[in-house]
C-alpha cells in the first residue's frame, strides 16, 4: 500500500538507519475527495434520465374505403386550422342544397382550454367513462385482475354505441394541435378517432366560418 | 484528557462517492449532436419509446430526417441504398456512417457528408431527404430499413437458437418525431410515405406535459 514519508528529511541523525521514523499510514484524501465529487456532480447533472414518450397512433389503412364513417350515430367531427382555430360538427357532414334535404352542417367553434375540448369530449363521451370508472374501482378492490381491467376497458372504448372522432387538419393547421386533440381523446377515453383527409366542402365551410 | 484527532476517516465517503461517480458515468449515455433541433410538442402520454426504432425527424419546415438506432442495421441499410442508387460506399464510409446520427440530406450529398468531420457536419444546412413521388428517397430508406431490420433480426435468433438461450423479438417500430410548429401537411405526406409501404402504425413522440393532469 501507499505509504507517504511524513519525514522531511531534514534529520541526518545517526539513528536515522537503525530505526526509521514511525510513519502515519494515513494519506491526505481531501484532494481525491475533491476530484470525485467534482466528477460525481458533473455527472449527475449532464445525465439525462428521461427517455423520450411517444405516443401510438394507428392510421386508417385506405382512407378511400371509409365512406360510411360518419354514418355512426355518435360521431364528432373537428376541423383544424391555422392560428389554434379548432371548430367541430355531429354527426354526418350535410353540404348546403344537399339531395337528402337536410339542414346543412353548421360548424361550431371551440378551443384548446379545459373549458372548450375537454369538457365537451368529457360530456359527448360521458357512457365510456363511467363505465371505464367502474372498472376502475372494480380492479381497485381487486375484483378483476389487471389484464381483465385492460380487456375491459378496451371493450368499452370499441362499442358500437361508444363516441367516434373524426379529425381533419387542413393545410395551415400546425402538427401541435393534431397532437393536442389526440392527446385529449385519450385522455377523455376516447377509443375510436382517426385523423383523415378534409373533404372539399368542409373546407369551405370551415373557411368561410374562420373569415368571419 | 485523550488529545482528540480533527482529521476524520473518509474512507466510507470516499467509497461511496466513487461508487455513484461510477454508476453515473456507465449509465450515461452521451448525447449525441442531431443535425436538427426538433421542438416536440408536449402530451400526457407515459409510454417510452421501445428501443427498437426507424426514427423520422421533421423539423418546423417540414424536412425529414432519417435515423435507425442499430448501428448494424444502419450500416447495412447504407449499402442497399448505395446498390439502388449506384453510388458506391467504401467500407470506412459504411463504417463512419454506423456512427452516425441523423442525417436529411439526399443520398447524391451523403457520401461527401458522411466525409465530413464532425465539427463540419454540424455546420451543414441538410435540405432534408427528398419524398416525392417521382423521387421518393425516404421511401426507399423505409423499405430498405426495415428489411435489414428484419434480416437482421432473423439472425440474431438463428444465433439465439444455436446457442440454445432465448431471444426476445422486438419488432422494427416507426416513430416520428415532429417539431409541434411544423404544419400538418407536411407531417401528414411524410406519414403518406409510410402508408403506401403499407405501414399504419407509428410512434409520435412527445415530451411529457408539466402541470396538473385535467380530471
Amino acid at each position: 500500500m501507499a505509504e507517504v514519508n511524513t519525514d522531511d528529511g531534514g534529520g541526518h541523525g545517526k539513528h536515522d538507519k537503525k530505526r526509521a521514523k514511525k510513519s502515519s499510514t494515513k494519506i491526505d484524501m481531501t484532494p481525491m475527495v475533491d476530484l470525485a465529487f467534482l466528477l460525481l456532480t458533473f455527472f449527475v447533472l449532464t445525465s439525462t434520465f428521461s427517455k423520450p414518450k411517444t405516443m401510438e397512433i394507428n392510421f386508417p389503412a385506405d382512407p378511400k374505403d371509409k365512406k360510411d364513417e360518419t354514418k355512426v350515430n355518435n360521431a364528432i367531427t373537428f376541423l383544424m386550422t391555422k392560428d389554434d382555430g379548432i371548430y367541430y360538427y355531429n354527426g354526418e357532414f350535410y353540404p348546403e342544397k344537399n339531395i337528402k334535404g337536410q339542414p346543412p352542417t353548421q360548424l361550431t367553434k371551440t378551443d384548446f382550454s379545459a373549458n372548450g375540448l375537454h369538457k365537451l369530449l368529457l360530456d359527448r363521451n360521458k357512457p365510456t367513462t363511467l363505465a371505464i370508472k367502474l372498472l376502475e374501482e372494480r380492479l381497485m378492490k381487486r375484483e378483476i385482475a389487471d389484464t381483465t381491467y385492460k380487456r375491459l376497458v378496451n371493450r368499452e372504448k370499441g362499442l358500437k354505441e361508444a363516441l367516434t372522432v373524426l379529425v381533419k387538419a387542413d393545410e395551415k393547421a400546425i402538427y401541435k394541435n393534431v397532437i393536442d386533440v389526440i392527446d385529449e381523446l385519450n385522455i377523455c377515453n376516447v377509443g375510436k378517432y382517426a385523423i383523415v383527409d378534409m373533404g372539399q366542402k368542409e373546407l369551405e365551410l370551415l373557411n368561410a366560418a374562420n373569415n368571419k | 484528557m485523550p488529545k482528540s484527532n480533527p482529521s476524520l476517516d473518509m474512507t466510507p465517503m470516499v467509497d461511496l462517492a466513487f461508487l455513484l461517480v461510477t454508476f453515473f458515468m456507465l449509465t450515461a449515455t452521451s448525447r449525441v449532436t442531431e443535425p436538427v433541433i426538433v421542438d416536440t410538442p408536449s402530451s400526457f402520454s407515459d409510454k417510452l419509446l421501445p428501443e427498437n426504432v426507424m426514427l423520422i425527424s421533421i423539423d418546423d419546415k417540414g424536412r425529414p430526417f432519417y435515423n435507425i438506432n442499430n448501428s448494424d442495421v444502419r450500416e447495412q441499410t447504407l449499402a442497399k441504398m448505395g446498390q439502388q442508387y449506384k453510388i458506391n460506399f467504401t467500407d470506412a464510409e459504411k463504417k463512419r456512417f454506423a456512427g452516425m446520427t441523423s442525417f436529411g440530406v439526399p443520398i447524391a450529398q451523403l457520401k461527401e457528408y458522411i466525409n465530413m468531420d464532425d465539427p463540419h457536419r454540424i455546420l451543414v444546412k441538410s435540405p432534408g431527404i427528398p419524398h416525392d413521388s417521382l423521387h421518393n428517397e425516404l421511401g426507399d430508406w423505409i423499405q430498405f430499413g426495415r428489411i435489414e431490420a428484419a434480416k437482421q433480426a432473423k439472425t440474431q435468433k438463428e444465433r439465439a437458437e444455436k446457442l440454445g438461450r432465448d431471444f426476445k423479438y422486438e419488432p422494427l417500430r416507426f416513430a416520428i418525431k415532429a417539431d409541434a410548429k411544423t404544419n400538418y401537411i407536411a407531417v401528414k405526406d411524410i406519414i403518406k410515405v409510410f402508408t403506401d409501404k403499407d405501414i399504419y402504425r407509428f410512434n409520435l413522440i412527445t415530451s411529457l406535459e408539466q402541470g396538473e393532469v385535467k380530471k
